[in-house]
This record gives structure tokens, sequence and C-alpha cells, in this order.
């Protein structure tokens, strides 16, 4: 539903639960439900920007403006391997091991 | 010679320099300090085991010759800026344990001006926050009144230097977390200009509002600071090649002849009497001294919370999709599949707060609802901006306003009200979206004995300017700090 060009969000928890598997969370179901209403108190906070009719102003994406400086197109030293790897969980010939990957 | 910690910056480096106290007789004496007194606070979250060892090195340094500016004074830096060799956790299960290779630009420039690290402080996981009650490691609490909140994110920074532990620290501010802590604690605290000081060892909340910033108990350590920190770095595409003044030089040229603009916006009828209070001792400090103030308008103010609120939590769960349980830092155990072992990892290592803010930051860029929050955030964060360049273009030098619409509220008080915590950022939060740079300078206490902020804004690149009117404010009315910590506020 729209109102004033926001769409209207009802909150409810399979909205929850989506959102959180977005975010690659896992929680429980009494997180979904207190998150549900504080979430819900939130957007409706936000919902005051209804107020302003925006769509024809630029998007300030950036606090400063013009274009990232480029560097001299040169070869430096890479991080080496092994300070890469120290901190890992778990680790194999150079590479990081995880659970698999791919699930039937 | 006793009585170390305590002593403002300045005078650290004049016995210093003068070769009357050495950078390890400096060092212990903070370190005890932080044995006798960070119990009650909570502000330190581990001391640098190497620190004498530092200080000495300095001691070498000095005697042949090659002090830097900051050499020998001991600094606290908040724990979401990277430190080679210290762990470094932001405040965060997930991160419990991380020791970085690398030190962050900032930490090694200070490094390289002589100063010793003396600790990592306390904050809210990841900077989200304004109380420090969101850290994974307990709350850090306020030196004026240990049953209140230190502020937050950088609570720990501002307690520290409240309490004595160190002359200067570094925070981070993204919404306010250098500035409303400081307000809270009685320091000063400086948010500078986005790109003046290079984010690359900062652990990324909003990147396109982070800035790191010094806080101290007098303008003069900021100043000292903020010149060493400040610069163009090409580890940070962000940064700014402008050239850094001396911003310590400049601090005794005053504001006469300044336009100091009040934003009626920022002065409702709802503003508590005793900051409005505050806030009429701070313009008048400024007028005596020759600057002249009169009323502006700055029409967006009430959309820069919400947006913000759209704008760095969007961010945030961007930056923090990195912690993963890949890598490093925490990894759940027993998953099998690596889409649950993200799940299980980031459930377990990340803090509520944390979780909802990620949650509102995918929910405003998910597929049907990207423009209507986040897009319409960046279009107010284009009018919020406008504001700003308005009444700077005619002709005014800085802003005065509150840093926090209360003072220091107490432990557990807005813990289970995210919305009234998101409140507090009111007065702070513009100045992140616009990327101008503000700080927040003691001006005086409440009834209760509680510290009252008072805010400078200027235009892009204008810190120099921002310092002098902070050292006005700060002749007039003191500074607050060191104290030693309070079970409860002093009543007069």
């Amino acid at each position: 539903m729209s109102r004033g060009g926001v769409w209207f969000v009802t909150i409810d928890a399979a909205e929850v639960r989506r959102i959180a598997a977005l975010a690659r969370l896992d929680l429980d179901d009494a997180t979904v439900e207190r998150f549900r209403e504080q979430l819900a108190a939130i957007l409706g906070y936000v919902a005051t920007l209804d107020d302003l009719g925006v769509e024809r102003i630029a998007p300030t994406e950036h606090a400063r403006s013009g274009s990232a400086p480029l560097r001299a197109d040169v070869v430096v030293p890479s991080l080496p391997i092994d300070e890469v790897l120290r901190d890992a969980p778990d680790s194999c010939a150079g590479f990081f091991r995880v659970p698999r990957v791919l699930t039937e | 010679m006793n009585g170390l910690a305590g002593r403002s910056a300045e005078e650290l480096l004049r016995l210093l320099r003068a070769r009357e106290v050495s950078a390890l007789e400096v060092v212990r004496d903070h370190l005890a300090r932080i044995e006798l007194v960070d119990r009650e606070l909570g502000a330190v979250l581990r001391v640098n085991d190497r620190a004498e060892d530092d200080a000495r090195a300095v001691d070498a340094r000095i005697a042949a010759g090659d002090a830097g500016t900051l050499a020998g004074l001991p600094i606290a830096l908040k724990d979401n800026l990277l430190t080679a060799g210290l762990a470094t956790t932001a405040g965060s299960r997930i991160l419990e344990g991380f020791v970085p290779a690398r030190d962050a630009t900032v930490v090694a420039r200070i490094r390289a001006a002589g100063a010793v690290i003396l600790c990592k402080t306390n904050l809210d996981e990841f900077a989200m926050g304004s109380s420090t009650e969101n850290s994974a490691f307990g709350p850090t609490r306020n030196p004026w009144d240990l049953t209140r909140v230190a502020g937050g994110s950088s609570g720990g920074s501002a307690a520290a230097v409240a309490a004595g532990l160190a002359p200067i620290a570094l925070g981070s501010d993204t919404g306010g977390s250098v500035r409303q802590p400081a307000a809270f604690c009685g320091v000063v605290g400086l948010k500078p200009t986005y790109g003046r000081v290079s984010r690359f060892g900062l652990v990324a909340f909003g990147s396109s509002l982070d800035q790191i910033g010094p806080m101290s108990a007098t303008v003069a350590g900021c100043a000292l600071t903020l010149g060493v920190i400040a610069g163009g770095d090409p580890a940070d595409s962000t940064s700014s090649s402008l050239p850094v003044p001396d911003y310590r030089a400049g601090l005794g040229e005053g504001v006469a002849g300044l336009r100091i603009g009040i934003a009626r916006e920022y002065f409702d009828a709802n503003l508590d009497p005793q900051i409005a209070g505050a806030m009429r001792a701070a313009s008048a400090a400024l007028v005596a001294a020759g600057a002249r103030v009169e009323e502006v308008s700055l029409p967006n103010t009430r959309y820069s919370v919400p947006a913000y609120y759209l704008v760095a939590t969007a961010e945030a769960s961007s930056n923090l999709a990195r912690y993963d349980g890949v890598r490093y830092g925490l990894r759940a155990a027993g998953s099998h599949s690596v889409g649950q072992m993200y799940r299980a990892t980031r459930g377990e290592g990340f803090g509520d707060e944390v979780k909802r803010r990620i949650m509102l930051g995918t929910f405003a860029l998910s597929a049907g609802y990207h423009d209507a929050f986040y897009g319409k955030a960046q279009r107010v964060r284009t009018l919020l901006r406008g504001d700003f360049e308005r009444v700077f273009a005619a002709g005014v030098d800085l802003l005065l306003c509150p840093t926090t619409p209360t003072v220091a509220f107490r432990i557990g008080e807005k813990v289970d009200d995210p919305l009234a915590m998101y409140l507090s950022d009111v007065y702070t939060a513009t100045a992140n979206l616009a990327g101008v740079p503000a700080i927040s300078v003691p001006a005086g206490t409440s009834a209760e004995g509680l510290p009252i902020g008072a805010q400078l804004l200027g235009a892009d690149f204008s810190e120099a300017k921002l310092l002098r009117g902070a050292a006005v404010i700060e002749a007039a009315l003191g500074p607050l700090a060191p104290i030693a910590p309070r079970k409860a506020a002093a009543i007069p």
C-alpha cells in the first residue's frame, strides 16, 4: 500500500524472517517477535520522510563528489599468504576451508 | 614525579620536552591510574602490554633529538581502530581474539609522532549505539555519575579522558559518536570534515559517514592530535589531499568579526531549559570575544534522524556482510553447509542492536523498497547538505547548537527502546550526512552536576575556525575534566 509516495509497510513475522534470510542471520522465535515490533516502530518513524516530495532531487550517494583518484598502474606486493591465513578458523593448502558450499 | 595522570596534554608535553619527566614515567603513571580507577568505569577493554617498551623507545628517540609532536604522550584508542599486534574487537563477540597484523593509518601516524598507545577503549558494538551499553563486554559508566551512561559509541574513549586515564584519545563518529559522549563526559570531541582523516584501518560502519576524531579534556589537546592524524592517504580513496594547517598555532586567533548562526529549528520550545541556558552562556562568550550572533534557518532539520537511520543502516548491512566466519573471527561450530555457517556465526556473534540495524538496512535496500527507503533518504541527504551550503554561502562562519537533547541518562533507561535511543542523535547526525566538521566543547554543568556540551559546526575543512571558536568557549566557561569518578553527580 502506498501512502504519500512511500510504501506503507506492515511488518509481520514472515517479513522479518525474509529479511533475516537476506541478511544471513539466524533469529529465534522470541527475537523475531521482538524485532517485528521494534522494526515496525522504527519504520513508522522513518515514514516522516513521506512529508517531503523529493522525487526530482538528485540523490547524494557520497559526502564528497568527484571521481575516485586512480593510482599508478604498477604492480605492488600483495598481502602475504601466511598473513592472510593467520587468523583463519580453518585452512588447508593455502585455502580457507569451509563446510560444503553446495547442498542437496 | 607523581600526579602525571590527570594533567593536560599540553602540560605533559612541556614536561617531556623539558626532560623533567620521561615517557616511561608518564606511561607508568597512567597505567597505574587505569589499575586504580577503571574497575568502576569499564572504559578500557585491554591495556597495551607493550606500553612500557614503547615508552622506552620514545625516550630513546627524545634523547636522540628525534621527538615527534606527541612524543611521550599516552593515547587511548577506540577498539574499532586496528592496532598491529594488539587485539581489536570492535566491541563484538564476532571479532573476539582478532589480532590485526597492521595498524590503521591514524595509528601509524600517532606512533610516528611519538605517542604511546596505552589501551583500547570500550564502544557500542561496531560503533552502533549512543550509550556504550551495546558492547559485548559490558557498559562504560560515566565518571560524573557511575549510574549513568558515558554516551556512545565512543563512550570508553570519552570516559577514559574524563577520568584522567589518558590525556588524548581517538574515537569515531558516524552519527555523533565522538561528540555525544564528549558532551556527556565533559570533554572536547571533534568530528572532522568527511575525508579530512583517513578511514583506512577503521572498522567500517557507514562508509559515507564515518570519521575518526580526537578527544581530549582541552581544545588544545584536540588541535594537536588532529594535526597528526589529518591528511590524505592513498589507502583511503575518500581522503582529501588538501594541506593540513597547524591547528594548534591558530588557536589563539579568536573569533572577532565571525558570524555565528543559531538555527531556529534547533531551539524549539521542547529544548531542555538547562541546555538552553548553557547555549546562552556559550553564545555570550563568543559575543564577548567579538563575534556576531544571528538567527538562521536549516529547514530540513527534522528529517535528518530518519534519513540517517536509513543511510547508515543500509551502509552497515553491506559493510557487516564480511563477518561470515570464513577468514577471521568467530566461526560457529557444527555447521553442515556454508550457508548455515554464515547464519549461525552471525546469529551468535552479533548483538541485538547490530542485528536490528543490519535488518533495517537490508530492508531499506531490498527489491521493492529500495527507492522508497534508501533512495528517498539519499535525496533527503541532498536537501540537508543544501541547508548548510546556503547558510555558509551567505557568509555565516559557524553554527552554534546543543550537542545533545539531554544530559547523560541512566544506564538501562533507553536500552529497551531503540527509537528513543536513536533520537539522541538529533543534533549530531546532520553533520555526518552533510560531511561538515563539528566539535563539542564543555559548556558548564546541569543543576545535578552533569556536563552539557555546546556544538559548533562549520563549512567543509573549517576545522581551524571550529577550534578557535571552541577555544573561546573553553576560555570563558572552563574545561570540566579530568575528575575522579563519582558514585553520583555532585549536587551543588
